[in-house]
């Protein structure tokens, strides 16, 4: 059994991203489950969101407390107990920042983590800063467990048309950043992710 | 088909399916989302009950009496605060014998203020006269339902589903979602018996006044009939087993999972079975410990309960309580002890307004039983 554990702030989507996740993962044939951590809430407080993604049947109703995968949606919450409490040196982390994994090593000096400028991404692609499926994307494409194709019916399944399109669009883009699925890769529409000369992402579409 | 849903959407599409002519609610986290659902239902033409939008859950409950009283299969919701508002309302609903289906997304009670999940407000209702059955996981809750209404209108008895606030009803899993002809087959329109329905053709009383010698028989054959109702619930379970569900010893009341002799039992209710059922893997832990899942709480499976304990003959029981009764312990535990020889139960009273209950807690419920001579009740969450 995986399990990830996400932390955004309120009305950054990262109960949607749980449940993106989850969904991809159970239209990929896997058993999942999603759900938040159950607090009051409040637009810009910080919030948790967990899911699990499991061969077999999933029993347990507890929180997670030593996930596997750590997806941080705004790093300025990298510094919370809350944030750290129970990574260990295994955890994958995802941040969504513009820096580099570099830069976190001091904080997480033994894991593994992957970058993911999401906003600018959101922003270039989606016209707005919500983020949940392009960490949908990223996290699928560092852990390559799911089908992409999961991954646009979890999408399809949850958007109307439109914005599902450009979702898909922003997703792509974050997996393929993240991944070296690159058959996939080759034909998905999707934005690039340069980096300009210093430490700066730029997207361009 | 099998569809990844929250919890509530799962239960407001299984409502649907069960085609109620009135619901009337008001909304109470955490079992909002199940009335926004049936309300968007309604709104989108996909269902045509009546939605009644209530001041109050007494005013809920009350509509979903009147209704059920003038032959509407009905539909209500509630929570903590929300449900104990519907007191009153609720123990004539089962005096008057009618057949009411309800929800209660379970939530700890004030004061303090607590939106979080424990058992306590339905735990409290345990003596209005309801059936109760309390749901492990979402495919469970759903089908209770289903069954509910099959076994309220049967016996004229009213029916609660207990679901664990947030850990059921706003988490997302597989949920298959009956299909409607199975379901239409198995629980067909609500059947009216001339004379006991309200009816401007036919008028008569419900409810009214009862003198001391007709109102001890009253509740006597109240009584009599919620425990003679476990024929009813034994005869649905196998129906709906056989019609959707296709597992072995699928029944209504309990259900043992674990080694044959094993040292420890541990007994509980609602969504920590998930969670306590981790233990079954663990391996120093696998042979000496088993799980009963209590299904149905009223009426109590006592008979059932004390066959199983006979039969495998644990050392200990520890008995997993979400709810208390204050000034005496866990009200779970205080039904088991009646079935038990003193010295052999202890209780854990755990997971009050929303505290997380982890699979390492279950661990050490278990070490702290096994040399528990003492059986005592305690609060436990560490």
């Amino acid at each position: 059994m995986i399990e990830i554990r996400l932390h955004g702030r309120g009305g950054q989507g990262t109960v949607t991203a749980a449940e993106l996740i989850a969904e991809a993962a159970f239209q990929d044939g896997k058993f999942s489950q999603a759900f938040p951590s159950f607090g009051i809430e409040r637009r810009g407080a910080p919030v948790e969101a967990f899911a699990r993604i499991s061969d077999k049947p999933i029993t347990l109703h507890s929180k997670i407390y030593e996930p596997d995968y750590l997806i941080i949606q705004d790093s300025t919450l990298i510094n919370l107990d809350l944030v750290r409490q129970g990574v260990g040196p295994k955890t994958f982390i995802i941040i969504n920042t513009e820096k580099s994994a570099a830069d976190f090593k001091k904080i997480f000096e033994k894991n593994t983590i992957q970058t993911i400028p999401a906003t600018q991404i959101a922003l270039a692609i989606l016209g707005k800063p919500i983020i949940n499926t392009i960490l949908l994307g990223a996290f699928a494409g560092v852990c390559g467990l799911l089908n992409p194709a999961s991954l646009t019916s979890a999408i399809s399944a949850r958007f109307k048309k439109e914005i599902a399109e450009k979702n898909i669009k922003a997703m792509n883009t974050a997996y393929c950043h993240c991944s070296s699925n690159s058959e996939y890769c080759f034909t998905a529409e999707k934005c690039t992710i340069a980096v300009d000369g210093g430490q700066k992402f730029s997207v361009t579409c | 088909m099998l569809k990844f849903m929250e919890g509530s959407r799962a239960i407001a599409e299984t409502v649907k399916l069960c085609r109620p002519d009135v619901v009337a609610a008001y909304p109470i986290t955490p079992q909002t989302h199940i009335l926004e659902n049936l309300a968007e239902f309604k709104a989108e033409g996909q269902a045509n009950f009546e939605y009644l939008k209530t001041e109050s859950e007494m005013a809920a409950a009350s509509a979903v009496l009147g209704a059920s009283a003038a032959g509407a299969r009905v539909y209500t919701a509630s929570a903590s605060q929300g449900l104990l508002l519907m007191t009153e309302v609720l123990f004539n609903i089962a005096g008057m014998r009618l057949p009411v289906v309800m929800t209660c997304a379970n939530r700890a009670v004030s004061a303090p203020i607590n939106i979080w999940n424990d058992e306590q407000d339905a735990m409290t209702l345990r003596d209005a006269g309801w059936m109760m059955f309390f749901a492990e996981d979402n495919q469970e809750a759903a089908d209770l339902h289903i069954l509910s209404y099959k076994i309220a209108e049967a016996t004229n008895l009213p029916v609660m589903v207990c679901m664990d606030g947030f850990s059921l009803t706003h988490t997302f899993e597989p949920v298959e979602i009956r299909d409607q002809k199975l379901v239409d087959k198995f629980l067909p329109r609500r059947k009216l018996i001339s004379g006991q329905y309200l009816n401007p053709q036919n008028p008569i009383t419900l409810g009214g006044i009862s003198s001391p010698e007709n109102y001890m028989p009253a509740r006597e054959k109240l009584h009599q009939d919620l425990i003679d109702s476990k024929k009813m619930i034994q005869k649905f379970f196998t129906e709906f087993n056989k019609l959707f569900i296709k597992r072995k010893n699928y029944n209504g009341f309990i259900e043992y999972s674990g080694p044959r002799n094993p040292k420890l039992m541990i007994i509980a209710m609602g969504s920590v079975l998930g969670t306590a059922k981790t233990i079954l893997n663990k391996e120093k832990l696998s042979d000496k410990v088993g799980v009963l899942k209590i299904k149905c709480f009223r009426p109590f499976p006592d008979a059932e309960i004390s066959k199983i304990i006979l039969s495998i003959r644990p050392k200990h029981i520890a008995v997993v309580d979400r709810a208390v009764s204050l000034g005496q312990g866990g009200i779970l535990a205080g039904e088991i002890k009646n079935l038990c020889p003193i010295g052999m139960v202890s209780n854990f009273i755990v997971g009050l307004g929303g505290r997380d209950i982890t699979p390492e807690h279950i661990e050490k419920i278990v070490k702290l039983s096994l040399n528990d001579k003492a059986c005592t009740t305690r609060f436990y969450d560490k």
